[in-house]
């Protein structure tokens, strides 16, 4: 075994496979556990994936959200095991990679084409205001 | 006893731990190191054992190692150390043994050997960390240069020559370093790895001298005694 296989036979043992698949451009869930002292608790974090970045075992994702008109943008260790499970909530069409230009958008033109064209997605709609 | 085993950078990752916090790791592919000789108070003054790691051709070895090698019944090596026990442990060594990375499973920390990787002729701002010239303020052309190196009397004392060892620019790297009481993070016995946190000197496929940690302070020799003792 040379070398590189051996560095992604250590770090394929931490890469999770049981996460949903999700692209840029869909609105997922995030499951985020907060250490606090002793007690633990999940944050839920919803927002659009608008990039994911590396791959194997340093995939980084980030989501964006508008909290109080202000966009928030996370990004996470896609296997980070601080996170407890990603949900698809809406699945949405991007025609690029990173979506950056969401940052510029106001208002309705922030959302993006759902997949599901023709189709009902009221859940989808609420999310992103 | 200081247990000294050989082995192979192999290179970097990330690793997380229990508390969900990423850990930059090295991974180092130990051994497998062979003892090739035991040094006993007879015949050497001392006890000590050696071991041999990394096969070598025959035909690039030369006839006094395979000879020597041969003895414990094994192929020529490349590299050999020794690391000194007391006349007690020599008795849970023998010629011919594959020493792994499972005998690293008792420890929390390590010190590590290897060679750096070489710069070449560097200057005094990459070699001994000088702080150069302004870059403006009329400088010209010298914004890394040391500058000046002392006056007569700093240099004097040794006749009418600059002081041996006077910091200036040469050659940097390639040389041994020692990195101590880095933490083990992992040790994976069936595939003779050993993670440890942080960088170790050298390119990746460079060797390395893994050792017992020479002394530890505080905090890691208590959490060396537990898992010792535990």
């Amino acid at each position: 075994m040379n070398s590189q296989q051996i560095l992604e036979d250590v770090a394929q043992s931490q890469v999770k496979t049981d996460n949903p698949r999700f692209d840029v451009g869909d609105t997922i869930n995030v499951h985020y556990r907060i250490i606090e002292g002793e007690s633990e608790r999940i944050q839920v974090f919803q927002g659009v994936l608008i990039g994911r970045k590396g791959r194997g075992m340093n995939e980084m994702i980030t989501v964006r959200r508008i909290v109080n008109d202000e966009g928030v943008e996370r990004i996470i260790p896609l296997n980070s095991p601080r996170v407890l499970k990603y949900e698809v909530v809406r699945r949405a069409d991007a025609r690029r990679a990173k979506l950056y230009f969401l940052r510029e958008r106001k208002g309705r033109s922030r959302r993006l084409r759902d997949r599901r064209r023709g189709m009902k997605h009221v859940e989808g709609q609420k999310t992103i205001q | 006893m200081a247990l000294t085993l050989m082995g192979k950078k192999i290179g970097m990752t990330r690793i997380f731990d229990d508390a969900g916090m990423s850990v930059p790791v090295t991974v180092i592919e130990v051994g497998p190191c062979v003892v090739t000789q035991l040094r006993t108070l007879d015949n050497d003054g001392y006890t000590a054992v050696q071991i041999g790691y990394d096969d070598v051709k025959a035909r690039r070895s030369t006839m006094p190692v395979i000879g020597h090698d041969a003895k414990a019944g094994t192929a020529p090596k490349r590299h050999h150390v020794e690391f000194r026990v007391t006349e007690d442990q020599l008795g849970e060594f023998e010629l011919g043994q594959t020493l792994t990375s499972g005998l690293l499973e008792t420890m929390a920390y390590v010190d590590i050997s290897g060679t750096s990787k070489g710069k070449g002729f560097a200057g005094g701002m990459k070699r001994h960390h000088f702080r150069g010239q302004e870059a403006s303020h009329g400088v010209e052309r010298k914004h890394r240069s040391p500058g000046s190196i002392g006056g007569h009397a700093t240099n004097l004392g040794t006749g009418p020559k600059v002081k041996k060892g006077k910091r200036m620019a040469g050659h940097m790297g390639a040389e041994r370093v020692s990195v101590r009481s880095i933490k083990v993070v992992r040790v994976e016995a069936d595939k003779n790895l050993l993670l440890v946190t942080g960088p170790v000197p050298g390119p990746n496929g460079g060797t390395l001298e893994i050792r017992e940690p020479a002394r530890l302070r505080k905090t890691k020799a208590v959490r060396q005694k537990e898992l010792a003792g535990g």
